[in-house]
């Protein structure tokens, strides 16, 4: 067993996957690399949402991969950290938006 | 900030044997990654020959008044290799008398050589259809004698390529030493007054792009595309095309790579992104290198690992242009650079 869940080489191992199920990888594979192609949205902007995705889901393969991605594009560091805080501002809103419920409830609880 | 060659600071990646050998040491020697012979054999492209050749490129010395960390020349004021005129004119003998239709002139600044303007004003009578000087820009700026460089490299109709790491100041200072993006910028507007880089004008002025750490650089279009628009948004600048050229994985930028823990990482993804098509355009199949002693190489980089041509063929004094055709190209694992992804050349991406 690793002594960490995690293993930065694991990252470019990822296509290995199909090994196990080739037609599902394969459709993966292909999906993924579509949808990163210049569209009606860039594929530099799409590497932004990619990497504030990644932080609120938390990935660090993916945080590695996009920050890469990043620099190669030639993306600014403060246009990453900008990215990633909308990244976080929606985690965190969705986190507030709660408080709602929360309220709503106190609220028919209480006399 | 470097301030000091590999050379002058005495350090063991200034031997190109000691580069060779841990090139080929690591990952390549334990069979984790194949090497780049063996590459080429899978792909049916062993050995590596030479087509029609098109480029001269003359390495005029390492001098130079930046000592930029990606360096694979290892330049610096420090320098003293610089060619010298008796060079320079067998390098006119073969301009005249051979197939070569672009001369380009590098260095260490080129403009550092004594004799670089007598050459240029000789070599831009010889009928070449491009002639290339790489200039750093700063240069330009660097001593009133270079003032008016811009306006001698129109004289002669020079074709200006420079190299810009980033449109922003901070990444291109990191990489290129402090300063050095103001200056560059306002060469850059020096140029494009005279007539450089303007839509329609015949004044060619491109830049290149060498990405500032460990990484690769992205399509070349889509770059070309944000630096322009940076750069005229922010400066009213412009230019005619953007090269992207790969970091190879020597000198200077391998002295970065080791120290920064990125060495093993790069070399997977440049042996990962490896393109056979783009072997089929590398620039040593059409270029030949002459170095500041006149010795001839396959490229610059490998002149910088002193990977000779055969003592029959290898100088500039001995040139024969049917015998070099018939030549080998020198191969080791750096040349994964020229290779990775849409490729790289002096000239930009190349597949």
């Amino acid at each position: 067993m690793n002594k960490t869940y995690y293993n930065p080489a694991d990252l470019k191992n990822f296509t290995k996957i199909s090994e196990w199920n080739e037609e599902l990888g394969t459709k993966f594979f292909d999906y993924y690399g579509k949808v990163f192609e210049d569209g009606a949205l860039s594929s530099r902007e799409k590497s932004l949402i990619a990497l504030a995705v990644a932080h609120v889901v938390k990935c660090p393969y993916c945080i590695d991969a996009y920050t890469k991605d990043g620099l190669e594009r030639g993306i600014t560091k403060q246009e990453m950290m900008e990215a990633v805080h909308a990244g976080a501002a929606i985690e965190s809103g969705a986190t507030l938006v709660h408080g709602v419920q929360m309220m709503n409830k106190y609220n028919k609880l209480s006399m | 900030m470097l301030k000091k060659s590999l050379k002058q600071r005495q350090n063991d990646l200034s031997s190109s044997k000691y580069q060779l050998d841990f090139l080929d040491g690591g990952n390549f020697k334990n069979g984790e990654l194949p090497t780049f012979e063996s590459m080429l054999k899978r792909s049916n492209q062993f050995p590596l020959k030479p087509s029609k050749l098109e480029i001269l490129q003359i390495n005029m010395g390492y001098m130079c008044n930046q000592v930029c960390a990606h360096c694979h020349v290892d330049a610096g004021p420090d320098r003293k290799e610089i060619m010298t005129k008796e060079t320079l004119e067998l390098c006119l003998d073969v301009i005249e008398n051979s197939g070569v239709h672009t001369v380009d002139l590098t260095g260490g600044a080129p403009e550092m050589n004594p004799n670089f303007r007598w050459f240029v004003e000789k070599a831009s009578k010889l009928g070449v259809s491009d002639f290339i000087v790489r200039s750093n820009l700063t240069i330009v700026l660097a001593n009133k004698k270079f003032y008016d460089l811009p306006v001698f490299f129109k004289k002669h109709n020079i074709h200006v390529v420079s190299s810009m790491p980033h449109w922003t100041k901070g990444k291109t200072d990191k990489q290129r030493g402090e300063g050095v993006f103001n200056s560059s910028i306002e060469t850059l507007k020096k140029l494009n007054k005279i007539g450089y880089g303007i839509p329609n004008s015949k004044l060619k002025l491109d830049l290149v792009y060498n990405p500032s750490g460990a990484f690769l650089p992205a399509n070349q279009k889509q770059l070309e595309k944000s630096f322009k628009k940076a750069l005229f948004n922010d400066f009213g600048i412009q230019f005619n095309a953007l090269f992207t050229i790969t970091n190879l994985p020597i000198s200077r930028f391998l002295e970065y790579l080791i120290a920064s823990e990125n060495y093993d990482e790069y070399m997977y993804t440049l042996v990962e992104a490896y393109n056979p098509n783009a072997v089929s355009r590398v620039m040593c199949k059409n270029t030949l290198s002459v170095g500041w002693d006149g010795q001839l190489y396959d490229c610059d980089f490998n002149q910088m690992l002193g990977l000779k041509l055969n003592k029959s063929i290898g100088h500039i004094k001995k040139f024969n242009e049917k015998k070099l055709a018939e030549r080998t190209i020198q191969i080791s694992q750096h040349c994964y650079g020229c290779t990775a992804g849409a490729g790289s050349s002096c000239q930009g991406a190349i597949a």
